[in-house]
């Protein structure tokens, strides 16, 4: 027990030491932004690991469920567009409602008639007749919301709540999504689970840029409300100047320090918490069961476990831990762009967190998080400097010369994987391996 | 005459681009039924499989360009195809003996193996952005239109032009010709079969005196084929862009499952039943309804049922409404 | 007997640390059927894959035809003329029955469709089946597919896991039929059997184990005579 914390206290001080060799070496500024993100990322893989490392669940939609808490900080923060509700909102939302009530008669109706090729033929002409309503009512609604100012707004807004509200939020509408796929997928084979999560993240991110009305789409939406002071406000504040000049600070260095690290504390705020609570979880009666179900699934059946609704249980709260991170994200950046979310970046390099960090320990990924994110930044500088090293004897202008900087660029994805190879190969619990129950 | 208009209009935007995107998608769930009959395993790699070989042929592509080797009406590419699929092939088996291997003999199980996979994918997604970079290429030449829609309007006089582009009609022709040579070899030749049975009773066959590393290795090799010429049919027909590729794991899959994961006969008919249903339910189906119906009837609207962008939509309900329904797929696979 | 045709000798061994078989020999003559009984977890089925190398021994080796063969993997034991068919699992059930025969003969390079034949002349019903699958097959097809499969090889010695679980009387019978034809044909067989009285009555030398231990060992004739194994192992 003592080895694993001396081992946690190393990799630990190890990252910190990164961190703080980046703010010496490279700027503060930076080093603070990799300390955000890797707070936010942190917080990911513990939500990834609740599902794999404790359930043995392989969730690939995780991009998905990050994007759904960026639009719970949209749809919580911004303020209502009034003339797009006067427009269409009612409509488009009666719509919705439409469409979910048809889905619901489908699946009564499919539960009262009689099995039989004519349960198949009503059912599918209840679904285009539901479906046609559903265009009908939709479509117009959605046309007048988007005509509403498109350079500006051209949907509904939210709700212009504080922006700290969308992060439960976020949780929430992830958890609930969650509960969709899971009600459907659970209890397939694990290769189906993740196609069927790699799916739904691809129809969330659809979504995300189609549905203008929602989300602006690729319009984006930007200038979301903060939860810290604005930079420039703080740079025509007397009182921040005097004690920015008076630690021998610029000021305008020091404002966007002073942002971040008032983000650095909210996000530190979240993660300890959900972390206390993780552990408490994982070590509880019910973490054990839930590791007995995933080394052992039939055994745990056999012993009356409910293993479906335990599944269940676990991969709805491991994705409102990752739409809560996702509310987060979109919060840091101050921006929804829907065209960012990219499966590589937001669901497969969440992954590397969790498995070198050691999958079945928060510990673990909360390191995953920060490391493979510290990696994530640095390898491109890191790439760029070693090609100026390679390059250095080479002509000015040499194409050879020119492809081999340019391409300092794309050393970041075969770095994740070729640390994923090896950490699966030689260390494959991870660098913090998860405790004997 | 309305009525041989739709039937043209409704070929053009409907039937022969499926046709082709469900030839296209077959040759790329063949490959990942293969991978999953033999090894086990659902490959996340196979979509970077895809772009990375197609790289390599496009790069053998403009190489032949330059030296002014064309063929004719036919895209060079087709040229290119061997040094591809033999440089793809390479790194397939490479990859296979630096990651796959261990995990075989260590008897791993197969989540180890789709993790490894998504390492692989990294990698391969790396090396290709580092090589041709993550932007559009386009290296079809040759002719463009085996029926060109003007042609096709001043001989028959209709209103609609009947389009059929070289890439489709290779696209098809190829496909048909690779399906054919697959069931040859793996219904008439004694490796086809020596694979056939390891991935039907993989104790038996070792007991037969089937080599695994053989038949792995050989798996290997017929997926760098399929996969190679899958992602030049899909480049030629559309463009060369590397996420693409990534995204088309998502309707391979889809068409590989719907099958039955190690069905190969599955995987065919799974894939045409993806790309029929992506393209009809993301046609605007205005124009041919026009024609049909009479001028009373005429829709107003584009009569389209989901915008082109939740063309993954299709995919994704056809798949889980199947595991509902029939979790091993259409056709058994190997998987039960 | 003078020299037998597979003298396995003293075989100790079993999974883990813990031993299933203990000093355990097994003995088959040229042309002789033999045949292992005993009750549940006796370790007939782990003698049997100890003599095909499927299990390491810690003691004991296993001489075929005067070579010892104790080292070689069950493949190499194929090749120096073992045929195994397995208790489960032992058809291709997506291959036809053609196709299972010919994988049966894959390690061998010169002409099969001789051989073919000869199994197509035991098994006449797989001849009209050629072309079907063997999954599509009924129990009783299916095991002589699967012994089909195994003398493919050309073997000296076929080894049997219980070829007669799960198919019903008539069929056991019949099966037990072509196996002494097989015998007269000069091949050695090894079987291990659930239906002990039945197959004690076709074999030359029965093997009772309990516990992993040589507990009789006489002719089969002379097993089935005795009142101790009528008593304890064939219910009287």
């Amino acid at each position: 027990m003592t080895g694993q914390r001396s081992r946690i206290a190393l990799m630990f001080g190890l990252v910190a030491a990164a961190i703080i060799g980046t703010g010496v070496f490279q700027s503060w500024n930076l080093a603070l932004a990799i300390l955000n993100m890797g707070l936010v990322s942190a917080i990911m893989a513990m939500g990834v690991n609740m599902q794999w490392g404790y359930a043995g669940l392989f969730n690939v939609g995780v991009m998905g469920f990050l994007a759904l808490g960026g639009l719970a900080a949209v749809l919580v923060s911004m303020p209502p567009v009034a003339e797009a509700w006067a427009a269409g909102g009612g409509r488009a939302w009666l719509a919705l409602v439409l469409g979910a009530a048809t889905i619901a008669g489908l699946i009564w109706l499919h539960r009262r008639l009689p099995p039989g090729r004519r349960r198949w033929w009503i059912l599918a002409a209840a679904g285009v007749v539901g479906l046609i309503a559903f265009r009908a009512l939709f479509g117009p609604a959605v046309d007048a919301i988007e005509d509403v100012d498109p350079a500006v707004s051209g949907y509904l807004g939210g709700l212009g709540l504080p922006i700290l509200l969308a992060w439960p939020v976020g949780g929430v509408l992830a958890a609930g999504a969650a509960w969709l796929i899971g009600k459907t997928a659970l209890g397939l084979r694990s290769d189906y689970l993740a196609i069927a999560t790699l799916g739904i993240s691809e129809i969330i991110i659809a979504v995300l840029k189609n549905e203008d009305w929602l989300s602006r789409g690729v319009k984006n939406v930007v200038g979301l409300p903060r939860p810290a002071p604005y930079e420039v406000d703080l740079q025509a504040d007397p009182g921040f100047v005097d004690r920015a000049t008076a630690l021998g600070l610029d000021p305008v260095e020091a404002s966007s320090i002073a942002v971040k690290l008032i983000y650095a504390g909210l996000f530190a705020v979240v993660l300890i918490v959900i972390l206390i609570l993780a552990e408490r979880a994982l070590n509880s009666p019910w973490g054990r069961m839930m590791r007995a179900i995933r080394d052992n699934e039939v055994a745990a059946g056999a012993m009356g476990k409910n293993v479906k609704a335990r599944h269940l249980q676990i991969f709805v709260l491991g994705s409102a831990v990752i739409g809560l991170a996702g509310a987060m994200m979109t919060t840091l950046d101050g921006q929804l762009t829907p065209s960012s979310y990219q499966p590589l970046r937001f669901t497969f390099l969440i992954w590397v967190m969790v498995i070198v960090g050691g999958s079945g320990n928060n510990w673990g990924a909360i390191l995953g998080g920060f490391l493979i994110w510290f990696f994530w930044v640095q390898v491109e500088p890191m790439g760029r400097w070693l090609m100026d090293v390679v390059t250095a004897g080479m002509p000015e202008g040499s194409a050879l010369r020119d492809r081999l900087l340019a391409s300092a660029a794309h050393m970041r994805l075969l770095t994740m994987g070729v640390i994923l190879l090896l950490v699966l190969r030689f260390s494959p619990r991870g660098l913090i391996p998860e405790r004997p129950a | 005459m309305d009525f041989l208009n739709a039937i043209v209009a409704l070929s053009n935007f409907v039937l022969i681009p499926a046709l082709a995107y469900g030839s296209q998608l077959a040759l790329g769930a063949l490959g990942v039924t293969l991978i999953y009959g033999i090894l086990r395993f659902s490959n996340f790699a196979h979509g970077d499989t895809m772009a990375i070989g197609t790289m390599v042929a496009i790069y053998a592509t403009w190489a032949l360009q330059g030296w002014g080797v064309s063929l004719g009406p036919l895209p060079t590419a087709l040229l290119a195809l061997p040094v591809a699929i033999a440089v793809t092939a390479l790194l397939l088996l490479l990859i296979d003996r630096g990651v796959y291997r261990f995990y075989r003999g260590v008897k791993a199980v197969p989540v180890t193996f789709v993790i490894a996979s998504i390492g692989v994918m990294f990698i391969l997604n790396g090396l290709t952005r580092l090589f041709i970079g993550p932007d559009d290429q386009r290296f079809d030449d040759g002719a463009r239109f085996l029926i060109h829609p003007r042609a096709f309007r001043e001989a028959t006089g209709l209103a609609e032009g009947l389009s059929i582009r070289t890439t489709q009609a290779l696209t098809v022709v190829t496909a048909i010709l690779v399906v054919a040579a697959l069931f040859w070899f793996l219904r008439r030749t004694r490796t086809g079969k020596s694979m056939r049975a390891y991935s039907d009773n993989e104790e038996l066959a070792l007991l037969s005196g089937i080599n695994p590393e053989r038949v792995v290795a050989i798996t290997w090799i017929v997926v760098a084929g399929l996969s190679v010429i899958a992602g030049v049919l899909y480049g030629l027909d559309k463009s060369f862009k590397p996420f693409v590729y990534f995204q088309l794991l998502l309707p391979i899959f889809a068409s590989a499952i719907l099958g039955g994961l190690g069905n190969p006969v599955g995987a065919i008919a799974g894939a045409f039943i993806i790309a029929f249903s992506e393209v009809t339910v993301t046609y605007a189906w205005k124009k041919v309804l026009t024609y049909v119906l009479p001028d009373a009837l005429a829709p107003e609207g584009l009569v389209q049922f989901l915008g082109t962008d939740y063309k993954f939509a299709v995919s994704f309900i056809i798949l889980v409404l199947v595991l509902l329904i029939r979790p091993t797929g259409l056709f058994r696979g190997a998987s039960a | 007997m003078t020299q037998p045709f597979l003298d396995a000798i003293g075989m100790t061994g079993g999974y883990g640390a813990a031993n299933i078989l203990h000093d355990c020999t097994i003995r088959v003559g040229t042309g002789e059927i033999a045949v292992i009984v005993g009750p549940n977890g006796a370790g007939k089925s782990t003698a049997m894959k100890a003599i095909f190398g499927m299990l390491r021994l810690k003691h004991g080796r296993i001489v075929l035809d005067g070579e010892n063969i104790s080292h070689l993997t069950p493949q190499a034991r194929v090749a120096k003329g073992m045929g195994f068919v397995p208790q489960n699992r032992n058809v291709f059930p997506a291959l036809t029955v053609q196709e299972n025969l010919e994988m049966g003969a894959f390690l061998r390079r010169d002409d099969i469709a001789e051989t073919m034949e000869q199994v197509f002349a035991l098994f006449p019903i797989l001849k009209d089946k050629r072309r079907q699958a063997a999954g599509e097959l009924s129990g009783g097809q299916r095991q002589q597919v699967a012994v089909g499969r195994a003398l493919m090889t050309k073997p000296k010695l076929l080894m049997l896991d219980e070829p007669t679980a799960g198919v019903s009387p008539i069929v056991m019978d019949e099966l037990f039929d072509r196996i002494i034809e097989i015998a007269r044909t000069g091949l050695s067989i090894l079987m291990v059997e659930q239906n002990a009285r039945q197959a004690l009555e076709i074999a030359d030398h029965g093997f009772v184990l309990v516990q992993g231990e040589n507990r009789y060992t006489d002719t089969g004739r002379a097993l089935l005579a005795d009142p101790e194994v009528r008593k304890s192992f064939l219910g009287g």
